[in-house]
């Protein structure tokens, strides 16, 4: 199972990886999603991904539960990339307004103007 | 309860913010609010500083839930001492920022996200817990991506959307770092991780390095470390002074503190190669850094470049690892976030003055205002370490730990790089501040309200170079946690 995930997880990295360094704004942020989905999925691998039952005490586990502390952490980096992406995405649409192009190549040019 | 003393300094700016943003509007209110929570900033981590120093390092369990289980916020002297200048440079921005950064932007949130990015970098500072360190700099790249873009001038949307796109790329890489640690050591507490990983000792540790490298990538790249800094430069360019002058002074220290924290609890034992590849890339960092100082005429540029070469300075001698490098390090930490801080906020008077900040605009400064350009020349002679002020004493240990550790090369580029940081510097004040008046001077600023931060910074530097005597106390009780992990492991795990 462990095996699956990681080859997935790989995929999605590879994925990620090809669509920031494209030329489009928007596949770069679509990258940067794929990018904390493959993460989110790599912590929860990376966990154990094991039969047991779901952490809930009053289900009354027959052997054992699954461990709990990865499906926190990864709670708290989906929010907190959720809050990015939505900042992101939002800086996008101010980015085509004011330089009326979606092209990362528009973002060049911002150095110190002395040769 | 003393112990919560540790969670003030995350508490009061985080109070300061929340109740800042009720009100956004009101712009005196906001200047006056964000002035007291700095100044209360500034009495608790002094006070925190001086009971780290009686009691020992100081330990608080959120929830009481014991050491390895729950979330420890850990002070010790470092993280003390940092949270302190922290505060300093904060104070003497936010009243640089009163009579700068203009309404719009004060009545936008400026203040209350100033703040949240303090939250952050005393978070960082004082956590003892590997995944709350990556929600704290989360807090703190969340308010800087604010801080960045706050205003939405073109050049300000450009070089966000690089930094935002670095950033988010760093935290996805430091989470996948923790995933590696955790799958290993099962634990996410730093003290408890430390232990654990000299309880491998001799068995499979292959993966130990794997997850030290992605650390260092992750770290690297907050830091500004050689292959990784590229983002630096063009990022740094675009905010407002006061903005760059938080963001010089404390962002990339945060990634060089949690290098030197990760690095001194977790990689030193089982991975060997790990010190000296920190010691090459650091190395290799003053050099990029001094050719970006020395080809450049444009003031912000130039110090932005600087900011590398000191990072490389401090990353090089900790990563010698004797007492006697880490004490410079130490020093040379706390001296330079003052220092930039000072130099950035002079920047500002001169772009203030000047209209531009690149020397082949303006000469003849010295003759309108010989007060800036004699502020200019004292921080230019700290910066590069000149014996009475900031910068000698931590660049002299520096030089000594890595001449005693038979690393001939380093020491030597560290020396060099002292003099191409007065190079780059003194030519900025031998075009622009001697010579005949030339220029569009506009006179009609606040001179003496934006010199005042200035000078306390100024005089703050000074006064840490001259008694260097009094404060190694305190620097040595910092090192003993770096030196000696188990010190640090046994207050934060002693029931």
């Amino acid at each position: 199972m462990e095996l699956l995930m990681a080859i997935l997880i790989g995929l999605m990295f590879a994925a990620a990886t090809y669509l920031i360094l494209s030329k489009s704004l928007l596949r770069i942020i679509i990258g940067t999603a794929i990018l904390s989905h493959g993460v989110n999925l790599f912590v929860l691998t990376m966990g154990g991904v094991k039969r047991g039952d779901v952490p809930i005490l009053g289900l009354k586990a027959t052997s054992a539960y699954n461990d709990p502390l990865p499906q926190a952490l990864i709670l708290t980096a989906i929010v907190i990339s959720f809050g990015v992406t939505a900042f992101f995405l939002v800086l996008a649409y101010r980015a085509y307004q004011e330089l009326d192009s979606e092209s990362i190549s528009k973002t060049r040019g911002h150095e110190a103007d002395d040769e | 309860m003393m112990n919560n003393l540790v969670l003030f300094p995350i508490l009061v700016p985080f109070l300061g913010a929340i109740l800042l943003m009720l009100l956004p509007k009101k712009i005196i209110l906001q200047r006056t609010a964000a002035l007291i929570a700095g100044l209360a900033l500034i009495a608790v981590s002094l006070f925190l500083v001086f009971h780290v120093k009686q009691n020992g390092i100081t330990t608080v369990n959120i929830g009481n839930w014991d050491a390895p289980f729950g979330i420890t916020i850990v002070g010790d002297m470092l993280s003390s001492l940092l949270v302190f200048t922290t505060s300093i440079v904060l104070v003497c921005v936010i009243i640089y920022s009163f009579y700068t950064i203009g309404k719009p932007r004060e009545k936008f949130l400026y203040y209350p996200a100033v703040l949240l990015m303090i939250v952050g970098v005393n978070g960082s500072f004082l956590t003892g817990d590997i995944f709350n360190l990556f929600v704290f700099f989360e807090v703190m790249l969340m308010a800087s991506y604010v801080l960045l873009v706050i205003g939405g001038t073109k050049i300000q949307l450009k070089a966000t959307i690089k930094y935002l796109l670095i950033n988010v790329i760093g935290s996805g890489f430091f989470v996948v770092a923790i995933g590696v640690l955790y799958s290993m050591i099962g634990t996410l507490n730093m003290a408890d991780i430390s232990q654990k990983i000299n309880a491998l000792h001799g068995t499979n540790t292959g993966m130990l390095s794997v997850a030290a490298v992605l650390f260092l990538f992750v770290f690297g790249l907050k830091a500004g470390l050689f292959p990784l800094y590229f983002w630096l430069p063009g990022s740094y360019f675009a905010p407002p002074i006061p903005v760059l002058a938080l963001f010089g002074g404390l962002l990339t220290k945060v990634g060089v503190y949690a290098i030197i924290r990760t690095f001194s609890l977790f990689f030193t034992k089982e991975t060997t190669f790990m010190m000296p590849l920190l010691g090459i890339l650091a190395l290799i960092t003053i050099i990029f850094g001094i050719i970006g100082a020395i080809s450049y005429y444009d003031l912000k540029t130039i110090v932005i470049y600087n900011i590398l070469i000191a990072i490389g300075v401090i990353l090089f001698s900790v990563s010698i690892l004797s007492r006697e490098s880490v004490t410079g390090a130490v020093y040379y930490l706390i001296h330079d976030m003052i220092i930039k801080a000072a130099l950035f906020l002079i920047i500002g008077v001169v772009m203030a003055i000047t209209g531009s900040s690149s020397v082949k605009k303006f000469s003849g400064l010295m003759t309108v205002k010989p007060t800036l350009g004699w502020a200019f020349f004292i921080a230019i002679m700290g910066i590069s370490g000149i014996p009475p002020l900031s910068g000698f004493f931590g660049k002299l240990l520096i030089v000594e730990g890595a001449f005693s550790a038979h690393e001939m090369i380093g020491g030597i580029l560290v020396l060099l790089s002292s003099l191409f940081v007065l190079m780059s510097l003194i030519k900025v004040f031998t075009r622009g501040f001697w010579g005949e008046k030339s220029g569009h001077l506009t006179l009609t600023i606040p001179y003496r309200k934006m010199m005042l931060p200035v000078i306390i910074l100024l005089t703050l530097s000074v006064l840490y170079g001259v008694f260097s005597n009094a404060v190694y106390p305190f620097i040595a009780d910092a090192v003993e946690p770096i030196i000696d992990p188990n010190v640090y492991i046994d207050a934060v795990m002693k029931e």
